[in-house]
C-alpha cells in the first residue's frame, strides 16, 4: 500500500516535471501554488465526505467566503467610506439586523405567553417578515449611500493571513448554521442543500456592491508575502523576481498545508477520528452507543468548511483579483469532488494526491486539446477539408469534458480512489 | 385596471411560463428518483441537450425550406422528444447501468450524474461554443396583444405565441402522464416500483423494462422542458444548468417520487419566483393620491430585488425540508 | 412427478451459506409447512426457490425443470407466486391496481380471475378504489394473498402469513389458505404458530441450521415427541 502510494507520488512528480518543461517555469509555479491551496481545500472535503459521510455540493460558497474574507482584511483603507456617513449608516443597519434577530426570537418563545399553535407560526412567520421589512429599509439606503459616495468600503489593509484566519473564522459560522439547518437530512437533500446555500452566498456577494463591489472586482489585493515587484525593486532581475516571490509563497502555502495535515491526522489518529469513523459507517449504531452523532457531524462540517475557507482565501491572495462572476459550481465545487473521487476518499494524502494531479489535469487539458485540435485541423486542411473553427474557445470547453470523463472512469473502475482509504482495525 | 392587467402580464403569465418549465423537469427528476432511488444531477443537461436537438431538427427543416404556422420548435418537438429518450437511455446504459448493477450507493450515482452533466455540458460547448442561439432568426416571434379597453385598462394583455404554446402543451403532457400513470400497464408497474421495489420484482414486474421507460419518459419530458424554455429565452449551453436549483427545489417541495407533487411544486415555485420580485409600486401607485406626503410610495417595492430571483426557489426549499421534510404530497422521507 | 422438487438445495446471501441442503418436494395437492427455529433458513428456503438469493448447490426442480436462481419475472408466468412477509403490499395504489400488478406477466385478460379473488375476499371487493396503505392487518394480507393469486399460481408460497395478525384473522387467513388449496393451488409457507398450522398441512418440515431434520405429514410431526419437545413447544 505504502510503495503504491509513494510510486503514484512520484509519477506526480515527474508529471509536474514534464508540464514544467513543457509550460515553462511562471506557468508552472502559477499552477504548484494554485495546486496547493486547492489541496488544503480538497482536505477539507476529505474531513467532510471522507471521514464524516457528509455531503458539502456548496465548497464554492465557503471558497467565496475565504476570497471575501481575505480582500476585506488586507484590501487598503478606503478614506473615502471611512469619512463619510457610510459607518453610522452600517451602524444603523446593523442595529436594525439586531431588532430583526430579538424581533424572531420573541416570537419563537411566543408560547411562553399563552401563544401556541398555528398563531405561534404566523407570529413567527410576521416576525420574520417584518424583521426583514426593518432590515431592508436601514440597508437598501445605505448601501445607495456608500456606493454613491465612497464606492464601497474598501478594506482594512492588514497582512493577507489575517484574511486567511478571518476566512476560516467566517466559514466556520456559516458552516455552523448551514450544519443546524441541513445536516439531519438524507444525502440527497443535503446535496441539494448546500448547492443552494452557496447560490445565495454567491448572489449575495454578487450583488452587495458596497461590500465586495460585486462584479467590479476588486484588486490588486496585496500577498502576504513579498511579491516579484519588491524582489525586482531590490535589483532582481524579472525571472528570478517572479520565481522567488513564488517560492515564497509557495513555501507558506505549504506550511498551511503541512499543518493542516498534521493536525487532521493527529485527531483522526485518536478516539476523536474512531468515533468519527463509528458514526459514518453506521450512524444509528453509534446514536444507540450514547455518541452525541449530531454535534459530532456538525463539528465535522464546520472543521471542513474552515479549510476551505481558508483555500479560498489562499487563491484569492495568489491572483490578487477578487471576481465574485468568476466563481462557478464546476471549477469550484464539482472539482472538488472530482479530485477527492479520482484521489480516495478517506486518506488525506489521496486527497492531496487527487488535489494536484486533478489540478494539472484540469489546466492542461486545455493546451493539449488545443494541440490536438491544431493537428487535426492541419491534417484536414491539407487533405482539403475546412479547418475546425474557433480552436482557442473549444479547447477551453474541453477540460469540462475531460473532468466529467475522469470522474466517470474512476467510480467505475477505481470506486476507491487512487490511494484509498486504510481500513484500520479497531481494538 | 390598468395595474391588474399589470399584475397579470408580470405574476400570472410570467410564473405560469416558468412555473410549467419547472413543472416538466421536476417530474423526471422525481420519477427517476422513485424509480432509481437517487437524485439526478444530471437532468438540467438532457433538458438543454434536448433543446438543442430540437434546435438541430428545426435548422433543418428551415434549410428544406419547410415552413410551418406555429414556431419550427414546437413542430419537431416529438421528434426532438424521442432522440432525447434515446439519449437518456443510452446515458443509463453507459453511465448508471453499471454502478447499479455494482450495488454502488445511490450517493455514487448521484456523483455519477455529476459525471454526466460535466460530459454533456462539455460537449455541447465542444460543438456549439459557449454563445447563444434563437429559434427566431429566421422566423418570426408572435406577440398577442389582447386589448383590454373594454375593462377600463389601458394596458394590453401581452403574450407571445411560444408563451401560449408552452402552457397549452404543458398541460396536455401532464393529462396524458396521469393518463399513463393510472390507466396503462406500464405507469401502474411504474407506480408500484416507485411504491415497493422488491415487492414489484416480486410480482413478477419485469423491472429493467420499468427502469427504460422511466428513462424514455423522463428523457423526452426534459426536452420539451428544454426546448420550451429555449423558445421562451435564448439556447445556450447552460440554459437548464442555471435553473436545476429551482427544479429540484420543486421536486423536492411536491414530495420526492410524487409525480403530481412535482407538478404542483413546479408551479408553486415559479409563481412565487415571479410574484417576490414583482414590483407592487406598479399595483399601488393609485394609493398615491390618497396618502399623505411622507409616506409615498417608493418607485420600486418589490420583496426580493430581482438580482435575487433564483434564491426564491431556495428560501422555500429550506423552509419546506425544515416545516415538512417529506414535501407537500408527503415523498421520500428516509 | 412433484411439483416442485428441492434437491440438497445449498445457498445464501454471499458469505456463508445459511442454507446447508434443503430436501423437499409438493404436489399441486399439499400444503406444505415449513417449521423451525429463528435462524433456521425457513424464509430463506422461499427466498431460494423465488431466485432472490443465489443458490450454490443442488437443484430446485418445478414441473420438472431446474429453476435456481432464475428471477421472479420468469418464475411468475411459469406458476409460481410469493407473497412476502412484510411490506407485501403497494400502499399508495388501490386493492384493484395491487391485484392488477400481480397479473402483470399475464398476457390474457384476467378479468375472471379478479372475480375469483374478490368471491374469495368479499371485503376486498367492497374496497376495491382504496389505497391499500389504508387498510388493516389483516385485511393487508388478504390484499396480498389476492395479488399472489392473480397470476393463477401452481405453487403460492406464503411467508408467514399469520404474523402480527390478532387470532381472529389467523384462524381466517388459515381458513383461506386451505380453501385456496382446495381450488387446486398447492401451497408452501413458513409459519411460526407451527402447531396450528402443522394441524393443517398435508406435508411438514422441521428445518434446524439450514437442514430438514424431520419430514412427515403434519399430523406425524405433531405425533412425533421429539419434534413437539424440541421445536413445538412442548
Amino acid at each position: 500500500m505504502i510503495r503504491r502510494s509513494l510510486g503514484l507520488f512520484a509519477g506526480l512528480f515527474v508529471l509536474i516535471l514534464v508540464v514544467g518543461w513543457l509550460m515553462g517555469l511562471p506557468f508552472t509555479s502559477s499552477r504548484l501554488v494554485e495546486a496547493a491551496a486547492y489541496a488544503l481545500i480538497a482536505l477539507g472535503l476529505n474531513i467532510q465526505w471522507g471521514y464524516g459521510g457528509l455531503f458539502n455540493f456548496g465548497i464554492m460558497g465557503f471558497l467565496m467566503l475565504g476570497g471575501f474574507a481575505v480582500t476585506f482584511m488586507s484590501y487598503p483603507v478606503n478614506a473615502d467610506f471611512w469619512g463619510s456617513d457610510g459607518p453610522m449608516l452600517l451602524g444603523r443597519a446593523l442595529l436594525a439586523f439586531a431588532v430583526g434577530v430579538l424581533l424572531v426570537l420573541a416570537a419563537r418563545r411566543s408560547d411562553r405567553i399563552g401563544i401556541t399553535g398555528r398563531w405561534k407560526a404566523a407570529l413567527v412567520v410576521l416576525a420574520w417578515f417584518v424583521a426583514y421589512c426593518v432590515y431592508r429599509s436601514q440597508i437598501d439606503p445605505a448601501a445607495a449611500y456608500i456606493e454613491a459616495n465612497a464606492g464601497f468600503v474598501g478594506g482594512l489593509g492588514l497582512n493577507a493571513v489575517f484574511g486567511w484566519i478571518f476566512g476560516g473564522i467566517l466559514a466556520a459560522g456559516v458552516a455552523y448554521i448551514v450544519g443546524k439547518i441541513a445536516l439531519g437530512l438524507r444525502t440527497d437533500y443535503l446535496a441539494i442543500a448546500t448547492i443552494g446555500i452557496s447560490e445565495i452566498i454567491r448572489a449575495l456577494i454578487k450583488n452587495m456592491d458596497w461590500l465586495t463591489r460585486g462584479t467590479l472586482t476588486v484588486s490588486p489585493i496585496p500577498w502576504p508575502t513579498p511579491l516579484p515587484q519588491d524582489y525586482q525593486a531590490d535589483g532582481a532581475d524579472q525571472m528570478s523576481a517572479l520565481l522567488m516571490a513564488r517560492g515564497g509563497y509557495l513555501a507558506l502555502a505549504i506550511v498551511v498545508l503541512g499543518l493542516a495535515i498534521w493536525l487532521v491526522s493527529r485527531a483522526y489518529a485518536g478516539p476523536w477520528g474512531r468515533m468519527m469513523r463509528a458514526i459514518r459507517d453506521n450512524h444509528i449504531a453509534a446514536a444507540s452507543m450514547g455518541k452525541d452523532v449530531k454535534s459530532r457531524q456538525l463539528e465535522i462540517f464546520i472543521f471542513g468548511s474552515v479549510l476551505m475557507g481558508i483555500g479560498g482565501a489562499m487563491l484569492v491572495s495568489f491572483t490578487q483579483i477578487f471576481d465574485p462572476s468568476s466563481y462557478q459550481p464546476i471549477n469550484h465545487t464539482f472539482l472538488i469532488w472530482v479530485m477527492i473521487i479520482v484521489g480516495g476518499a478517506g486518506n488525506n494524502w489521496g486527497a492531496v494526491f487527487g488535489a494536484v494531479l486533478i489540478w494539472l489535469v484540469w489546466v492542461v487539458s486545455e493546451p493539449v486539446a488545443k494541440a490536438i485540435f491544431d493537428t487535426v485541423s492541419y491534417w484536414s486542411t491539407t487533405v482539403g477539408w475546412p479547418a475546425i473553427p474557433d480552436i482557442e474557445s473549444r479547447s477551453a470547453q474541453m477540460r469540462v469534458f475531460v473532468l466529467g470523463l475522469v470522474i466517470t472512469i474512476a467510480l467505475r473502475y477505481a470506486p476507491k480512489g487512487l490511494i484509498p482509504e486504510v481500513v484500520r482495525r479497531e481494538g | 385596471m390598468t395595474e391588474f392587467i399589470f399584475f397579470i402580464n408580470q405574476v400570472v403569465i410570467a410564473g405560469a411560463v416558468l412555473g410549467c418549465i419547472y413543472a416538466l423537469g421536476a417530474v423526471g427528476i422525481t420519477l427517476i428518483f422513485g424509480i432509481l432511488r437517487f437524485a439526478h444531477f444530471a437532468h438540467s443537461e438532457l433538458m438543454t441537450s434536448g433543446a438543442f436537438f430540437a434546435f438541430m431538427l428545426a435548422a433543418l427543416f428551415a434549410s428544406w425550406g419547410i415552413v410551418t404556422p406555429i414556431p419550427t420548435g414546437f413542430v419537431v418537438l416529438p421528434l426532438a422528444m424521442v432522440l432525447s429518450a434515446i439519449f437518456a437511455l443510452g446515458i443509463d446504459k453507459g453511465f448508471y447501468a453499471p454502478l447499479r448493477k455494482r450495488g454502488a450507493k445511490p450517493v455514487i450515482l448521484l456523483i455519477a450524474s455529476i459525471g454526466v452533466t460535466l460530459m454533456v455540458q462539455g460537449l455541447i460547448r465542444l460543438f456549439f461554443g459557449a454563445g447563444s442561439y434563437s429559434f427566431f432568426e429566421t422566423e418570426t416571434k408572435d406577440v398577442f396583444r389582447i386589448d383590454t379597453s373594454f375593462l377600463g385598462s389601458t394596458r394590453p394583455l401581452v403574450i407571445t405565441e411560444p408563451q401560449l404554446l408552452m402552457i397549452v402543451v404543458t398541460v396536455i403532457s401532464v393529462l396524458a402522464l396521469h393518463l399513463f400513470l393510472t390507466r396503462s400497464r406500464l405507469g401502474k408497474a411504474m407506480r408500484a416500483m416507485a411504491d415497493n421495489a422488491d415487492l414489484a420484482q416480486v410480482s413478477g414486474i419485469n423491472t429493467a423494462l420499468v427502469v427504460r421507460v422511466t428513462w424514455v419518459v423522463a428523457g423526452a419530458l426534459a426536452c420539451m422542458a428544454g426546448t420550451m424554455l429555449a423558445l421562451d429565452v435564448t439556447l445556450k449551453p447552460d440554459l437548464a444548468f442555471n435553473i436545476i436549483i429551482p427544479i429540484f427545489a420543486a421536486a423536492i417541495v411536491g414530495g420526492l417520487g410524487q409525480a403530481y407533487g412535482a407538478i404542483a411544486g413546479g408551479l408553486l415555485i415559479g409563481f412565487a419566483e415571479s410574484l417576490a420580485v414583482f414590483n407592487w409600486t406598479m399595483v399601488l401607485r393609485p394609493l398615491n393620491a390618497v396618502l399623505p406626503e411622507w409616506a409615498q410610495l417608493p418607485s420600486t417595492l418589490a420583496l426580493v430585488p430581482t438580482e435575487y430571483k433564483l434564491t426564491v426557489a431556495f428560501v422555500i426549499l429550506v423552509v419546506v425540508l425544515l416545516v415538512r421534510p417529506t414535501g407537500i404530497f408527503k415523498g421520500a422521507s428516509s | 412427478m412433484a411439483l416442485i422438487e428441492l434437491k440438497h438445495v445449498v445457498g445464501g446471501y454471499g458469505g456463508a451459506p445459511i442454507l446447508n441442503g434443503v430436501n423437499m418436494a409438493i404436489e399441486q395437492s399439499d400444503i406444505g409447512v415449513i417449521v423451525g427455529p429463528n435462524g433456521a433458513g425457513k424464509s430463506t428456503t422461499l427466498k431460494a426457490i423465488f431466485g432472490l438469493l443465489k443458490v450454490t448447490g443442488g437443484t430446485i426442480d418445478f414441473l420438472g425443470e431446474n429453476v435456481a436462481n432464475s428471477l421472479p419475472d420468469k418464475l411468475v408466468p411459469k406458476g409460481l407466486s410469493f407473497v412476502p412477509q412484510e411490506k407485501n403490499v403497494f400502499t399508495s395504489m388501490t386493492v384493484e391496481e395491487n391485484l392488477e400488478m400481480g397479473a402483470f406477466t399475464r398476457k390474457d385478460s384476467f378479468a375472471e380471475t379478479m372475480a375469483w379473488v374478490y368471491e374469495m375476499f368479499p371485503v376486498l371487493a367492497e374496497k376495491r378504489r382504496q389505497p391499500a396503505g389504508e387498510l388493516s392487518g389483516g385485511q393487508r394480507q388478504m390484499v396480498a394473498m389476492g395479488r399472489a393469486l392473480m397470476s393463477k399460481p401452481k405453487l403460492l408460497m406464503l411467508d408467514e402469513p399469520s404474523a402480527g395478525l390478532s387470532p381472529r384473522y389467523v384462524i381466517e387467513i388459515f381458513e383461506t389458505i386451505v380453501r385456496v388449496n382446495a381450488e387446486g393451488v398447492g401451497i408452501l409457507m413458513v409459519e411460526q404458530n407451527a402447531r396450528q398450522a402443522l394441524a393443517f398441512a398435508s406435508k411438514g418440515f422441521v428445518l434446524a441450521g439450514g437442514q430438514n431434520r424431520f419430514t412427515g405429514t403434519g399430523a406425524e410431526l405433531i405425533a412425533d415427541p421429539e419434534v413437539a419437545k424440541s421445536f413445538l413447544g412442548g
